[in-house]
């Protein structure tokens, strides 16, 4: 049996989780509130890694799915089995970074939270107003928000300078 | 008493009003909740989505901090940073190697013991027993209590309520007049972090949810996380042209909600933050 090679083990080995204890029950799809939006639901996602082959694990890889997923946890919940699909999701992200694989039509959730790191990274806090700049300067989506940000404003809810966390030092090395 | 506060990124910027609704509830109640002082961001969703490392660091140094500060216990009304700071503590005290490598890269001591209280516990623990002798407004309205994702899963960490159909914010909103109503979206997802990248997702799932809600009577929609505030009620535009039709049900932070109660003024629980105003009904 392939369960001693390939993704399968290096996914169990890295993440704990089996992705053969899966039985397809579908439970996690049933309760998945970005079900409809992804291009392979949960339970799809599971039996395609099942399958352990480099086809399908690519598939995984390059899916909208693994972005759409926002690890609200519904799914490890409610599955029969505890598979920790969350975690799982975590991981097929940072692989699919890695293999630079990230799927097309997420790159604007990749850049948002590409903006958000950055924000945090030189101020220690996220600063909002350099969040959204900073995620329109990666996707060119100028228009996003124009018409709430002066309500933000008027609200008091935009501060307009960041604050700086003294020790942001501390957390250096964690960015790379 | 001294316990610690962490406020987080959104109290200290688009939901300021939950900040200070939080600290007028618990001033009322004769409880001083100290900023942890120097926090750093809780790293959010962003940060276990793209560097594993980095999300356990950065809710690790706010937990150190804390500790270093002299608090056995914190609260954290932001349900995102709650849950982050709980899951880190948990993940660090049951990896060894991976706390000893953080606290030494943070030069930090981290020791795992904090308690870590959403806003319903702090509620729970400081202020519920004494909300009946205070209560001057009642909040005589139909509500639906809606608790999102974060404050609840994964219950194995979190240990707070029940995953399905839970009850504490409902138990206070009975204690304060209201009527919580029995509906269907109490933990369904609001769209989180795709507000600004995917507003469409967020129209959609947070549409179901004020849907939901209004159908069944509710005449306001109570919140405990200013990620779902800030959905159900920044992104009422998009929802409202998602739904085809307009809806004018407020969404109210919990802290709001019983600092009405209790006589505290609009002002001072930020009331008038609100997109969608909460003038009709309270
Ligand atoms: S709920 Fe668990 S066992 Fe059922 S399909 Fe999903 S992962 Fe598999
Ligand atoms: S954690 Fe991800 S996959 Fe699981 S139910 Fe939530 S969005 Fe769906």
């Amino acid at each position: 049996m392939s369960e001693k090679k390939g993704f399968i083990a290096e996914v169990k080995s890295e993440t704990g989780v089996n992705v053969n204890r899966c039985y397809q029950c579908g439970k996690c799809s049933a309760g998945c509130a970005l079900n409809e939006s992804m291009d392979y639901p949960p339970s799809v996602v599971m039996r395609m890694l099942q399958t352990n082959s480099a086809e399908n694990v690519s598939k995984v890889l390059r899916s909208q799915a693994i972005w759409l997923c926002v690890s609200c946890q519904n799914c490890l919940t409610r599955c029969p089995m505890q598979v920790d699909i969350p975690q799982l999701m975590d991981y097929l992200r940072v692989q699919a970074l890695a293999k630079k694989t990230v799927n097309k039509k997420s790159k604007k959730i990749v850049a948002f939270h590409r903006a958000f790191l950055d924000s945090i990274k030189y101020t220690g806090r996220l600063y909002e107003v350099g969040l959204v700049a900073g995620y329109k300067a990666r996707t060119f989506d100028l228009l996003q928000d124009l018409n709430v940000a002066p309500r933000m404003l008027i609200k008091g809810k935009l501060p307009l300078l960041p604050e700086m966390v003294k020790g942001k030092k501390q957390l250096k090395k964690f960015f790379r | 008493m001294e316990i610690g506060f962490y406020p987080g990124c959104s109290l200290n910027g688009t939901s300021s009003e939950y900040a200070q609704s939080t600290l007028a509830l618990a001033k009322a109640f004769g409880v001083t909740p100290v900023e942890v002082s120097d926090w750093n961001c809780c790293g959010a969703t962003a940060a276990h989505n793209l560097n594993h490392e980095l999300a356990a660091a950065l809710p690790a140094r706010v937990l150190a901090l804390a500790q270093q500060q002299g608090f056995s216990e914190i609260l954290v009304p932001c349900a995102a940073c709650y849950n982050r700071l709980s899951v880190t503590q948990h993940t660090l005290s049951g990896n060894e190697a991976l706390q000893s490598d953080i606290s030494e890269a943070l030069q930090m001591p981290l020791s795992g013991n904090l308690r870590i209280l959403n806003v319903m516990q702090f509620i729970e623990k400081y202020i519920a027993k004494e909300i009946p002798q205070k209560i001057v407004k009642p909040l005589t309205r139909k509500v639906a209590c809606y608790y999102g994702c974060l404050l609840v899963r994964p219950h194995d960490v979190l240990q707070f309520d029940r995953t399905e159909d839970p009850q504490s914010m409902d138990t206070l909103m009975a204690a304060i007049g209201a009527t919580p109503i029995d509906w269907g979206y109490k933990t369904e997802c609001c769209g989180a972090g795709f507000s600004v990248s995917r507003t469409d997702v967020v129209a959609k799932l947070s549409g179901k949810i004020v849907q939901d809600a209004v159908e069944r009577g509710a005449e306001a929609i109570i919140v405990a996380c200013p990620m779902c505030q800030s959905n159900l009620d920044m992104r009422r535009p998009h929802i409202d042209s998602y739904l085809k039709m307009k809806t004018t049900i407020p969404v109210m932070y919990v802290t709001q909600a019983i600092g009405l109660a209790v006589g505290l003024s609009r002002k001072e629980l930020g009331l008038e933050k609100l997109f969608v105003t909460a003038k009709h009904v309270a």
